[in-house]
């Protein structure tokens, strides 16, 4: 039986444990005036969740470690012994055997596998068997005790609740887990990448050319300043020149000047441009805002401005946050209580002078952590500086110079063939890790700040 | 009735809506200089409305819309000419939950004189803010400490701080809205002393649900019930010789 049709019989009894239970539980709530801590739809949930989680958990194990048992007793086979020792080779041979023998391929590229083939054949049915039986066992046992329970008095509803609780629990922590996963993996191949470079050639080495790595010395060419540097330019400088501004001021508008019904087309267009995919963006600052911004460098006289020049990543990835940060400082001010505008406005300020005077500085702590969430944003930001930004690192103070960044450096160097632990490929784990660390410390300080700040008004 | 421009505030016939609700229905009613007038009243009926009518706070709902006619010193405070900027500085006003503004206690009082331009230097703003907390009574808690902020002061301190506030722009009139219902009784006893010492250089209203202070601190009182003037005369009478059944029942504790 099929792994997946194993499931499905499992999930039937589960179904028909939890009908008999249901049945069982009205059955003895029928004629009975006592009080019932449990509904009978509990009952029925606790005997089906006894059915299937022990025979699901019991397959899900299974599943995972089946095909090292099938191995295993393939290898005893005498046929074996000619196998070549542990190795690419010998690994090819099984698992040329091991599809011969699932049907599906006909005719195998090493005679040994065809002469293997049988013997897995054999020893998967075996397992399979041995699966299915402890699976279905497991079902009738377990869901057979929880059915015994179903008595009036058995607190059905609490160990429901208890498993509910169980899986949310579960759920939460797969993207805990996995975040926890995508950080080691990031700190294994930096690890490996500072054992070839020094952690101090590529922190402050101020010289980035990863096409070209003399292998006796391949810190020279790693030196990531240049990328700190232009993601810090083209992220927090240029864009949030841009969004800072903008989204503040749409933000005061909105809050203090707007009418009900601008406010209600008005703020929805604004998200609409936050879901905007940077796909899209990415479009229109390749497009659209470099040769623009270019041509407008050249009539200024600038003669050697860069058709990807860092003016216009961060233009357009300042347009991209501003919905970000009018919404960080929408809330912000909101937050600020009725009561400081009206006092203000008694006193006889204006709107304006309440709005810069009063409510601004007391929303400015939101403000802020807002605005550093967006700066962590925009350093993250991958596809506008793919599309727009250049793949030449300049240490440059010039916006209209080309600037690269540490997101485009990742893609660059991940896109290339490459083997898997050159430190040209390595470098790009390194710079992920750093990027990693210097976006998660924006995001505590944001949100400790935002934190401290929703308190204040409590 | 005298006439009109004797008294500092006088309020004609004067209705406000808030869209088609009228909570304000027809109340005629004058403020004098050197008194302190009390406006009581059941919850609902009224009297922050009005209070809020005579510096213009209502133009800050949208929905509310008032009729009538209101004059300072004769002046038609809603004549499209007048400047609330000008009426609100000479209109002060202390609400019922203390608002000190995020900043110093030394900022708070400076606000008003800063937006109305009535420090020419530092030493003259120091000056005003000196002045103002000393009326306000809280000179010697916070002259140590003028730096801090004006949230972090004690509930009654920071009342006292609004109303520093609002006098450092030397206002004519004071509007009160339940000062002391946040506060506690010694904190009470503090505003009240000062309502008194504020007493003979401003017109005060103030707004309240304790009997007991209206009879304190007031010299005249006005009894509104669902929006309207029920009855307006001096404090004694009202409490002692109330004309209305009405404003008997209420300040005797048979209503609500
Ligand atoms: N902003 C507003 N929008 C609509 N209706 C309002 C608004 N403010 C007050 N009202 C209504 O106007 C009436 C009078 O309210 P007001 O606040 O003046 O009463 P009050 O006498 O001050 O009551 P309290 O003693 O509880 O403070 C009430 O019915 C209230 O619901
Ligand atoms: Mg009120």
């Amino acid at each position: 039986m099929s792994l997946l049709a194993l499931f499905l019989v499992v999930a039937g009894l589960g179904l028909i444990g939890w009908l008999t239970a249901r049945m069982r539980a009205v059955a003895f709530r029928r004629g009975s005036t006592a009080r019932f801590s449990s509904l009978p739809s509990h009952f029925g949930g606790y005997v089906a969740l006894w059915t299937v989680l022990p025979a699901a958990l019991f397959l899900a194990v299974w599943a995972a470690t089946s095909p090292a048992l099938v191995t295993n007793s393939v290898l005893k086979d005498p046929i074996a012994a000619q196998l070549p020792p542990p190795g690419f080779d010998r690994a090819a041979i099984l698992s040329e055997a091991r599809s011969l023998a699932a049907g599906t391929s006909f005719g195998a590229f090493n005679p040994l596998a065809e002469k293997l083939a049988p013997a897995y054949a054999v020893a998967q049915t075996q397992i399979d068997w041995i699966g299915t039986a402890v699976a279905l066992l497991l079902v009738f046992a377990t869901g057979g005790f929880a059915y015994t329970r179903v008595r009036p008095d058995f607190r059905a509803r609490t160990k429901v609740e208890f498993v509910v609780m169980g899986g949310l629990l579960a759920a939460s922590l797969i993207a805990i887990l996995t975040t926890l996963g995508i950080v080691a993996s990031l700190l294994f191949e930096s690890w490996r990448f500072f054992e070839i470079v020094p952690i101090t050639d590529f922190l402050f080495g101020t010289h980035w050319s990863p096409q070209v790595i003399d292998p006796a010395d391949p810190g020279a060419t790693l030196g990531a300043v240049p990328l700190f540097w232009g993601t810090f330019l083209i992220g927090a400088v240029i864009a949030m020149i841009v969004a800072i501004p903008f989204g503040l001021m749409s933000a005061v508008y909105l809050t203090q000047y707007a009418s009900g019904a601008a406010r209600r087309w008005m703020k929805p267009i604004l998200e609409i441009l936050a879901g905007v995919p940077t796909v899209v963006y990415g479009y229109f600052a390749a497009l659209t805002i470099a040769p623009a911004v270019r041509d407008f460098a050249v009539s200024i006289g600038v003669t050697w401005a860069s058709s990807e020049s860092a003016l216009a990543a961060g233009l357009v990835m300042g347009v991209m946050i501003i919905p970000f940060v009018s919404s960080m400082a929408d809330d912000s001010l909101a937050a600020v209580p009725a009561s400081m505008r009206d006092g203000s406005l008694a006193m006889g300020a204006t709107s304006s002078e309440t709005i810069r005077r009063v409510l601004l500085p007391a929303a400015l702590p939101g403000v802020v952590g807002g605005v550093l969430l967006a700066v962590s944003r925009a350093i993250g930001e991958t596809m506008i500086v793919v599309m727009a930004a250049s793949g030449v690192a300049t240490l440059t103070l010039n916006p209209f110079a080309s600037a690269t960044t540490v997101t485009k450096q990742i893609v660059d160097l991940l896109t290339g063939e490459a083997e898997f632990d050159s430190p040209k490929t390595l470098a790009a784990f390194a710079l992920g890790l750093t990027l990693f660390v210097i976006t998660l410390l924006l995001n505590i300080v944001a949100l400790t700040v935002v934190k401290r700040y929703r308190e204040a008004y409590e | 009735m005298t006439i009109s421009n004797q008294h500092k505030i006088c309020a004609k016939r004067v209705s406000v809506y808030y869209g088609a609700k009228k909570a304000i229905d027809d109340v005629s009613l004058n403020f004098d200089q050197r008194y302190v007038t009390a406006l009581i009243g059941p919850s609902g009926c009224g009297k922050s409305t009005f209070l809020r009518t005579l510096n213009r706070m209502n133009d800050t709902v949208p929905s509310a819309r008032i009729e009538g006619d209101i004059t300072l010193d004769g002046e038609d405070i809603y004549d499209p000419s007048m400047d609330v900027v000008q009426l609100r500085a000479r209109v002060g006003m202390v609400f019922q939950k203390p608002n000190p503004f995020p900043k110093s206690i030394f900022e708070n009082v400076a606000y008003g004189p800063r937006i109305h331009g009535l420090a020419a230097n530092k030493t003259q703003l120091a000056e005003i803010v000196e002045r103002s907390l000393r009326r306000a009574g809280l000179w010697d808690e916070v002259k140590d400490r003028l730096s801090d902020s004006g949230t972090a002061l004690s509930g009654g301190q920071q009342q006292r701080l609004c109303i520093a506030r609002a006098i450092a722009v030397d206002p004519e009139v004071i509007l009160m809205d339940e000062p002391c219902s946040a506060l506690d009784p010694i904190a009470t006893a503090k505003i009240e002393e000062l309502i008194h010492e504020l007493n003979g250089r401003y017109a005060i209203v103030i707004v309240t649900h304790n009997m007991q202070q209206a009879a304190r601190v007031s010299q005249r009182t006005a009894f509104f019930h669902l929006g309207t003037l029920v009855e307006y005369g001096a404090t004694s009478d009202i409490f002692t010789n109330p004309r209305q059944e009405r404003t008997k029942d209420y300040i005797t504790g048979r209503y609500g």
